[in-house]
């Protein structure tokens, strides 16, 4: 299957699962890449265990079944850990991200995944510092570029900067905020 | 100036209404089709469009409607799914036999019961004999281009036939995919700037009825207008393609082939499915098996000669379909493929899959399993269910 | 009368007709009652224009005239509806005496 990477986003219905694969997907877009961002199909219910995804790919994608095997998960929400397998089907040396203070190492026991690369970043405190409100997704989106490799960082951030300014035009703090939460979370996200 | 933009199925088509501006849109929500109508509320609101909304209280009255606003010589839209369809059956043929070009977004989803909201495609496959034309689409760019297109095939006067252009439920409507948008004013030369009805109820200077009773003596000769018009169809709709393919670059046919030229093993399917098939395709020629995809992307009227002269070739073919006729034969494509067939002189030797049903998931596995099969396919049964726990 | 009708290849698209030809199909005969108007009786409240479901009463310049017999199926209405009191101002009788 080419080059395309298939990414699974866990949360909780309302916390933005869906926009935060529909945003990475926009992103990886505009820097050129072929997309499909997808919730997991179904009636939405607030608080309940979500799912969405992502193919990013540099050729046209015509696959249209379920994404069971993604090489990157990321984790919007530390308590579905142990209520939900977030680590099901991913494939030795993929990736999964999880938004919480704890070390990557502390996590990887947790799960009880040696063969998986795990990253941490604390994306509820960093957006409650920057946003003012607690909104994982959009520092994950940071994170998620800095663990893929699949946009160019300094692109990455001017795109966001022109698409949140287009839908905040009378909020510049609200970009300000949003764009330094995906710069933070980009530096800080750390893994082994 | 091609723009490209990120878009799913539903958002895809409800840019696809901003851009034809209709003149009159009746519908009423549901799942997955609400975002349609939703979005497109959003731009009458808006003022982005001059169309009269007319929030209806059920998929009957959204099509009598639509109907009504088509007899008076308006462009009409609407969008619906499942069980929305199947509450608009009763008007779907009026619209038909009236000759009215009320074009359709339609999204598949599976029928009650049990109550589901996921694709396959029972509700299409159910309307088949309206008297609409149905066209499918693989993605959200197919079923963009589809509806522009639809409006001419609707609208040309040698047909005047309903249009209904599907996606597949949540797997199409609901996946943001990249996609290329026309200009406003490139959709708008391409449509016309408005419908020129022959007849309406609204022209006073040449009063009409429209939709008499129609007795033993005059009900035959109308149906049978229908009947010819759909063959004159097959012709029209190539013709828009053309027109499309020449201004847009965007080639659509009434079935496409994917590697289908030299393929001894065939895959026939319809919507989003063909897309994960042809992933499969490639495998298995990497492999160096000879396989190969064959779209529908027509399916009323019903290329049987294309399909019959794509296929002829073949060694073996596997039909799919996402729904069942419940005849105990097999599905919809099945039938009219294999009917299509029936005066080759030689034949591939063909196999039914029913799959899909409610949105069970259709993967890589299953289309293996499937091209599998048609390497040995004497040991296979006509028709099997592919993807259901026994 | 036999009339020759078109086939399908002629016939205008779908079922598409000119509008106000019930005007030219005469349903008088196919009366076997008749009503009849006493204009000494009428007071012009027109509720037998009102309640005609065929357009059968005649009124010119806001005024009942009388009754289209081309038309007029012989349903009664009018009669059951004119309010004139002791002796209506439209009675039904049998048709041809």
């Amino acid at each position: 299957m080419d080059n395309t990477v298939e990414i699974r986003w866990h949360g909780r219905g309302g916390q933005g699962a869906k926009t935060a694969a529909l945003l990475f997907g926009e992103a990886a877009m505009s820097l050129g890449k072929n997309i499909q961002a997808f919730p997991e199909y179904g009636p939405e219910r607030m608080g309940a265990p979500v799912a969405s995804f992502n193919r990013i790919s540099s050729q046209p994608i015509n696959l249209h079944c379920s994404i069971t095997n993604p090489s990157l998960v990321v984790v919007l929400d530390p308590t579905l850990m142990g209520k939900v397998d977030v680590t099901d089907g991913i494939p030795k040396g993929g990736a999964i991200i999880v938004n919480t203070m704890m070390k990557p190492a502390e996590i990887k026991k947790q799960l009880g995944v040696a063969e998986l690369k795990v990253f941490t970043v604390d994306a509820s405190g960093i957006s409650k510092e920057t946003i003012g409100r607690e909104i994982p997704n959009t520092p994950m989106l940071g994170a998620l570029a800095k663990v893929s490799g699949l946009l160019d960082y300094d692109m990455m951030i001017k795109d966001m900067e022109k698409k949140l300014s287009e839908k905040f035009k009378n909020k510049p703090e609200i970009v300000k905020g949003n764009l330094e939460a995906i710069k933070r979370a980009y530096n800080e996200v750390h893994g082994e | 100036m091609v723009k490209v933009v990120a878009k799913t199925g539903n958002e895809a088509m409800a840019e696809a209404m901003r851009q034809i501006n209709p003149d009159v849109v009746a519908a009423y929500p549901i799942t997955p089709a609400t975002e349609i109508v939703m979005i497109f509320a959003k731009y009458v609101a808006d003022g982005l469009v001059d169309t009269e909304f007319v929030a209806v209280e059920s998929e009957h009255s959204a099509m009598s409607a639509c109907v009504g606003a088509s007899a008076a010589g308006g462009r009409v839209m609407t969008g619906t799914s499942s069980q929305g369809l199947v509450y608009m059956y009763e008007i779907l043929p009026i619209a038909s036999s009236l000759r009215l070009p009320i074009v359709m977004c339609d999204v598949n989803r599976a029928i009650s019961g049990p109550i589901n909201i996921h694709c396959d495609h029972s509700d299409t496959m159910a309307a088949q004999d309206f008297g609409w034309i149905q066209m499918f689409s693989e993605n959200s760019q197919e079923a963009y281009d589809g509806l522009i297109q639809a409006i001419r095939i609707a609208e040309d006067p040698r047909l005047r036939l309903p249009t209904m252009v599907t996606t597949d439920g949540f797997i199409i409507s609901h996946c943001m995919d990249k996609i290329e948008l026309l200009d406003d004013a490139d959709v708008k030369n391409f449509i016309g700037a408005e419908r020129k009805a022959a007849d309406s109820l609204l022209n006073l200077d040449k009063p009409v009825t429209i939709g008499l009773i129609d007795l033993q003596d005059y009900y035959f000769e109308h149906r049978c207008q229908v009947a010819d018009a759909m063959k004159n169809a097959k012709q029209v709709i190539l013709e828009v393609a053309d027109e499309f393919a020449k201004k847009f670059g965007r080639k659509y046919g009434l079935i496409d082939g994917y590697l289908l030229d030299d393929a001894e093993y065939v895959v026939v399917a319809l919507g989003s499915t063909c897309g994960t098939a042809k992933v499969v395709v490639d495998e298995m020629r990497a492999k160096g098996v000879k396989a190969g995809l064959l779209k529908i992307r027509v399916f009323r009227p019903f290329p049987a000669e294309e399909i019959a002269a794509a296929l002829s070739k073949a060694k073996a073919v596997a039909i799919l379909d996402r729904s069942d006729t419940w005849s105990a034969q097999g599905g919809h494509v099945f039938t009219e493929v294999r009917s299509g067939m029936f005066d080759l002189k030689a034949r591939p030797k063909m196999i039914n899959y029913i799959y899909g049903l409610g949105g069970r998931e259709i993967n890589l596995e299953h289309l293996r399993q499937v091209f599998g099969d048609l390497q040995n396919v004497d040991k296979q049964p006509l028709v099997q269910y592919l993807g259901v726990r026994e | 009368m036999k009339q020759e009708k078109p086939g399908w290849k002629n016939l205008p698209l779908g079922d598409v007709v000119q509008a106000g030809t019930a005007e030219s199909f005469e349903t008088g005969d196919w009366r076997s009652e008749r009503p009849t108007w006493h204009p000494d009786r009428c007071i012009q409240c027109l509720q037998c224009w009102i309640y005609c479901p065929d357009s059968s009463i005649i009124v010119k310049d806001s005024k009942m005239t009388g009754i289209d017999y081309k038309h007029c199926k012989g349903c009664g209405i009018c009669a059951k509806e004119c309010p004139v009191k002791p002796e209506k101002a439209i009675t039904m009788g049998p048709e041809g005496k």
